[in-house]
């Protein structure tokens, strides 16, 4: 992220997946999730289809064997801060590793026509922004990024879509959502701030349906 | 202004709206596993935190664990050193914060959507959350219940409260009787195939109609468990009579609380007028046995259908349609009927319950595992599961038949622990995805029914039910 002027700017090169349904099993497979960490899941990133031979958690992509057709396995792409995609990304499994993957690999935006609810929330948890737009304008997206440089920017501040300086589209995303990811806000501490509406809220619910705390 | 069951649920946990479009509503109950929550617990360790309300918390080890443990198996036995560390790391955890936690030595050990239930711990009108997308599953009983990141599972430990945006309405009314040999897990595949992966996205569905009324609470589960799988993080049934029957046989209530319970369980319907933001009928009487033919659980088939023909696929399908009959091996014409099977699984969150293992055990009865079959295991949901099918003398039927009678845990569902597909098998899979590698680098899987599989199972392939 850097400030161009007043703007917060996030651009860089785009990786195109051409598919739907992109479920987090290949964003990330089981493997990996045996890790108790919550970083370093960069080298397991599409794991699946990034190498051609099986992983285990702990082995870098160094002595992996690449599949040299997988898009992140190619200049400028695997260099990638944006990824553009289909319908449906991160349907599936709630793995927050999914994320925790596309972050560490350095992916910043991640662009689909949908995306799978649960993802689409572990998205601004950890400063990856998901941005939708309309099929038409993927399908438009999907074009650009063939036929020449496939490199964006996008403006946190004015939610915009540039290329070579030139506005392709708006998007739409909750300010408040927004600046968790800019100010990388902890929720935690934000809800905490409602301590007393919460010890007030489970007094009256206790009092109400009791059965619900009768193994307390 | 008339509600639905989920806005009634919504209502009644909000605690207060947030800046954001989101609220802050309270948690009754989480379930935790050794796989998303250590991150969780690291968290609220370097806040200095400690659970908020500490026996809303129940915790359990099962996607690591292995399936062949026998008598006295505790967690150092566990060979996967670094599934050793995932499954010690949970017992640490519960020990220091005091959770309580059915551990791998347990008899209530299990897959925590079944044990959940089972125990008594997931009571209707309860909100209910766990780092685990099916845990829609207790949807079933009216609860408001769905599947978190491990972040959040970090900020319900610390406040007990989630962060939430309100879904849209939306409803299926399943009507009419099934057809002989067509269970839950059919209608739920007829449902994702019907409305897609994406059909359900940003809505809870609410199951309803004559069909949904006359079905057992397993498989109600069932078809709650599966909704996320038509991209609805939250599926809900309605409470009634055959809910608080379960509830009374399993839960800890005393006779007073249970009765004063009722009283308000009973007001946990979607009100006669209330609208939706969708609404689907279908006619179950129509619906044959569903099997999937690719790697997404909308691409089902009619077991006796042809897969769809690239010819006739339009341009997004196509495209989709391609990369999966290509990555499952399967060429132009066939049909389900036609593949030769390697494994069989009967197990997972979706169909591992008493039911699933009786109708299997009904099918298998008396017959031989086909030789072309590798392996055929049945993984039961629980240890209370498997005690309970042993007393029916079910495990004796599966292993004279030839199938390997296992432990309790997640197993081949996802192949954390040692239960995994060799690369290019296929496999008949009681579970609920058949995603790219879900059951094993390469694995092929065709998610059905637990009876269908049981066919599978002793026939090879797949076969009419009549």
């Amino acid at each position: 992220m850097k400030i161009e002027g007043n703007e917060l700017i996030i651009g860089g090169v785009v990786a195109s997946i051409d598919r739907d349904n992109i479920d987090t099993d290949q964003i990330i497979p089981t493997e990996y999730l045996k890790s108790i960490k919550k970083f370093g899941f960069e080298d397991y990133l599409f794991d699946g289809w990034r190498y051609l031979d099986e992983g285990k958690l702990g082995v870098s992509k160094n002595d992996r064997e690449q599949n040299p057709d997988f898009i992140l396995n190619q200049a400028p792409y695997d260099k990638a801060t944006i990824l553009l995609t289909r319908d449906n990304f991160g349907c599936g499994s709630s793995r927050e590793h999914a994320v925790w993957a596309l972050r560490d690999f350095g992916i910043k935006i991640v662009i689909a026509s949908s995306f799978g609810d649960i993802f689409y929330n572990n998205c601004f948890k950890n400063g990856v922004l998901p941005i939708k737009l309309d099929k038409n304008k993927i399908e438009d997206l999907f074009q650009k990024m063939s036929d020449s440089s496939a490199d964006l920017s996008v403006s946190l501040d004015s939610k915009k879509i540039f290329q070579n300086e030139n506005e392709l589209y708006s998007f739409d995303v909750e300010d408040n959502l927004l600046e968790r990811i800019i100010y990388g806000l902890d929720d935690v501490d934000m809800t905490l701030k409602h301590k007393d509406k919460i010890l007030a809220f489970e007094q009256t619910r206790m009092k109400n349906t009791p059965w619900i705390f009768s193994n307390d | 202004m008339p509600k639905t069951l989920y806005d009634k649920l919504w209502e009644e946990h909000h605690i207060t709206t947030l800046d954001s479009s989101e609220s802050l509503l309270y948690i009754d109950r989480q379930y935790l596993h050794e796989v998303t929550s250590p991150q969780a617990f690291e968290g609220l360790s370097k806040k200095g935190l400690s659970p908020w309300r500490l026996n809303a918390n129940i915790a359990t080890p099962d996607h690591n664990v292995p399936t062949e443990r026998g008598e006295s198996f505790k967690t150092e036995n566990i060979k996967d050193e670094i599934s050793k560390i995932q499954v010690t790391e949970l017992d640490k955890n519960c020990n220091k914060f005091g959770i309580k936690q059915f551990d791998i030595t347990s008899i209530n050990q299990g897959i925590v959507h079944v044990i959940g239930p089972e125990l008594g711990y997931t009571l209707p009108g309860m909100t209910i959350v766990c780092g685990d997308s099916h845990t829609s599953t207790h949807g079933a009983f009216g609860c408001l219940a769905m599947g978190i990141g491990t972040s959040e599972v970090e900020h319900v430990l610390a406040t007990q409260t989630l962060k939430v945006s309100k879904l849209k309405n939306m409803r299926v009314k399943f009507s009419g009787e099934p057809q002989e040999g067509v269970t839950s897990k059919d209608i739920v595949l007829f449902l994702i195939r019907t409305i897609g992966t994406a059909g359900g996205n940003g809505h809870a569905i609410e199951f309803a109609g004559s069909y949904i009324e006359s079905i057992s609470m397993e498989a109600r589960m069932t078809i709650c468990n599966m909704s996320i799988e038509a991209g609805a993080k939250v599926g809900l049934i309605a409470p009634d009579a055959t809910t608080f029957n379960y509830v009374k046989d399993h839960s800890q209530l005393s006779e007073e609380e249970f009765e004063d319970a009722i009283s308000h369980w009973t007001s946990l319907v979607s009100d006669n007028d209330a609208s939706f933001d969708k609404e689907i009928a279908i006619d179950v009487s129509l619906i044959k046995p569903q099997v999937t033919w690719g790697t997404s659980p909308e691409m089902v088939v009619d077991f006796d259908q042809e897969i769809p023909n690239l010819d006739f696929v339009d341009g997004e399908n196509k495209r989709n349609f391609e990369l999966a009959k290509k990555y499952m091996g399967i060429e132009e014409n066939q049909k389900v009927t036609d593949l030769k099977f390697d494994r069989v699984f009967i197990g997972s969150c979706t169909n591992s319950r008493i039911e699933d293992l009786r109708d299997a055990a009904k099918v298998v009865d008396g017959k031989k595992v086909s030789e072309d079959i590798i392996e055929a295991i049945v993984v039961p949901g629980s240890g209370l599961v498997k005690e309970q099918a042993e007393s029916e003398g079910l495990h004796i039927i599966f292993e004279e038949a030839g199938f390997m009678w296992r432990d309790p845990g997640c197993s081949m569902c996802l192949g954390m622990n040692p239960d995994q597909l060799k690369p290019y098998e296929r496999c008949a899979s009681t579970s609920n995805r058949n995603f790219e590698g879900r059951q094993g680098n390469l694995g092929r899987t065709h998610l059905m029914s637990p009876l269908m599989a049981a066919l599978t199972a002793v026939n090879g392939r797949v076969v009419d039910p009549s």
